[in-house]
């Protein structure tokens, strides 16, 4: 039988080291919403969506309630719309009218945010594709809660670059035409390498096409549960650390685990996966550097970071794994700049620099990832940047991605405040040198060959 | 049988375990084990409880054992048993 301790150790990482879980998030299927007429696509969408997903919020609120663990966040991923608009939308403005109606739908049903207003580009285009891409400024301008992903690489498909040029524009762009508002729209636009089917988490998910109809994924959290729980072991072994980490995991994720049983068998959805995350929030004892830091950096970005978060992401994933029957999405743990007061310190301290980050990003579960730069930063920088990132991705057969705010009208030094969960975040220099000539060859990098491993 | 946990913590006081045991039997909410400690002055208990013939809806239930914690100062929360199970029994 529960003892006390028990139940007091379960409500301590709730009361006092922020465990909640991040999100559920509802995986819709719009394949059989296709239509010709744009008018009838978006009036099935909609239909669809506010059908589905119904009882989500107030579903995740009666779990709350009664299991007492908060769930932050209740959010829809759909099937890309590049796919799903493809036979009716002829020119970008025409899917913008589909971003109208995702966000329409999103806030009928209570949801903060709505994934895949995405497209999947990482061999070649299509005309739908390009138009969806060179919709994505407007569409982020002009929606609240819609969120936009664009996969432009993978190891089995080598990296599309006629994408990446171009969304290094669409990143430009899309900063301008937010500009009032920080540029925020840019942290609601991830540009990935191999990215999964399955991920719950904003603002890259997307519902795939290799999914059932509806299903439920959740994200569980608990960085200030890890780094407690790490406060506890100072100056003992690489061994005892590594299994202090791995029975926290454990914990976090087998309470992710029964929210994902409950709202599945509640919503009458299939579960789909857990996604092991540590993911951090501007919250004080809720950030991954905390527990770069107690493992025994000073800042993070100081040498030996990548080892301790090489060490960390792997802990995690073990530990995660045996709770869960079945583990996907990005899986890891999570190293954005804004969201995380630890990283924001380090990057303020002159600790962290964005070519120390990408290093992180080689053996963490994302990659760079709400890091704002100078608004006067040019396209092909970016697209630069999107490449280095994506290169890692397509070579490590791993997901990487960068979500990267150029801040109109702001210059290292300057700070932009984008709120809530997306927290703020000091601006970073970024190398000034040109990778324009490398950028504008056109065409794709050839898939990275698989054997010879040494 | 559906069975919950409560915890109740907060500073000793005359009467904590009277007034959640009245709520309880008012609401017919069934008490098969009680366990409690005081650490530091600090009252610390948890019971045990069967929730299945409560007629009240059950986040009703939790909100008012807070609303009452809150009048003798102390943190009562009703939570369901799966989630301190499936976290420590494998």
């Amino acid at each position: 039988m529960l003892n006390i301790f028990e139940v007091s150790e379960t409500n301590k990482m709730i009361e006092q080291e922020n465990l909640d879980v991040r999100t559920i998030t509802l995986g819709i299927s719009l394949l059989d919403c296709i239509d010709s007429d744009l008018d009838k696509l978006n009036e099935k969408i909609y239909g669809k969506i506010t059908m589905l997903a119904k009882e989500l919020v107030s579903t995740g609120n009666d779990i709350e309630k009664e299991f007492g663990i908060p769930i932050v966040n209740k959010r829809i991923s759909v099937t890309p719309i590049a796919l799903v608009g493809g036979a009716a939308c002829k020119a970008p403005e025409d899917f913008v009218s589909i971003a109208k109606t995702l966000d329409k739908a999103a806030k009928e049903v209570g949801v903060n945010f709505i994934g895949g207003y995405s497209a999947l580009v990482s061999k070649g285009m299509t005309s739908a594709d390009e138009n969806l891409i060179k919709s994505i400024p407007e569409a982020l301008a002009v929606t609240e809660r819609v969120c936009s992903s664009v996969n432009v690489g993978s190891t089995k498909t080598g990296l599309n670059m006629d994408a990446v040029r171009l969304m290094g524009e669409m990143v430009l762009k899309t900063a301008e035409c937010t500009k009032e508002a920080d540029s925020l729209g840019c942290a609601k636009l991830v540009v990935f390498c191999n990215a999964p089917d399955d991920n719950p988490f904003m603002a890259g998910a997307f519902h795939g096409v290799t999914e059932a109809d509806a299903i439920i994924n959740v994200g569980v959290s608990g960085p200030g549960v890890v780094r407690t729980a790490l406060t506890k072991v100072r100056g003992e072994n690489f061994e005892v650390l590594c299994e202090t980490i791995k029975k926290t995991a454990f914990k976090v994720t087998r309470v992710g685990q029964l929210v994902a049983r409950e709202a599945s068998k509640r919503l009458g959805i299939p579960f789909g996966i857990i996604d092991l995350s540590l993911a951090p929030t501007p919250a004080i004892g809720d950030s991954v550097a905390d527990i770069l830091q107690e493992i025994g950096l000073e800042r993070v970005g100081a040498p030996g970071t990548t080892a301790a978060l090489a060490l960390l992401n792997d802990q995690v994933k073990k530990g995660g794994v045996m709770a869960s029957s079945y583990v996907g999405g990005l899986s890891g743990a999570f190293i954005p700049v804004s969201e995380d007061q630890g990283m924001i310190d380090s990057v303020t301290a002159g600790a962290l620099t964005i070519e120390k980050l990408e290093a992180m990003t080689c053996v963490c579960s994302v990659g760079l990832d709400m890091i704002a730069v100078p608004g006067d930063t040019k396209a092909s920088t970016i697209a630069g940047i999107i490449a280095d990132e994506a290169a890692i991705g397509m070579v490590n057969q791993k997901t990487t991605a960068v979500r990267i705010i150029p801040v109109i009208g702001k210059g290292v030094g300057e700070t932009v405040e984008f709120g809530g969960l997306l927290g703020y975040a000091p601006i970073m220099p970024v190398n000034s040198f040109s990778c324009e000539a490398f950028i504008n060859r056109g065409g794709r990098i050839p898939a990275p060959i698989h054997s010879f491993k040494n | 049988m559906k069975k919950s946990i409560i915890t109740v913590v907060g500073k000793d006081t005359v009467g904590i375990i009277a007034r959640v045991c009245t709520y309880l039997a008012d609401n017919r909410i069934n008490i098969l084990d009680i366990s409690q400690t005081i650490v530091q002055g600090y009252f610390n208990m948890m019971m045990i409880v069967d929730t299945s013939a409560a007629e009240k809806e059950y986040g009703r239930c939790a909100d008012e054992l807070e609303e009452l914690g809150n009048r003798i100062g102390v943190q009562i929360k009703m939570q369901r048993e799966d989630i301190f199970n499936s976290m420590h029994r494998i």
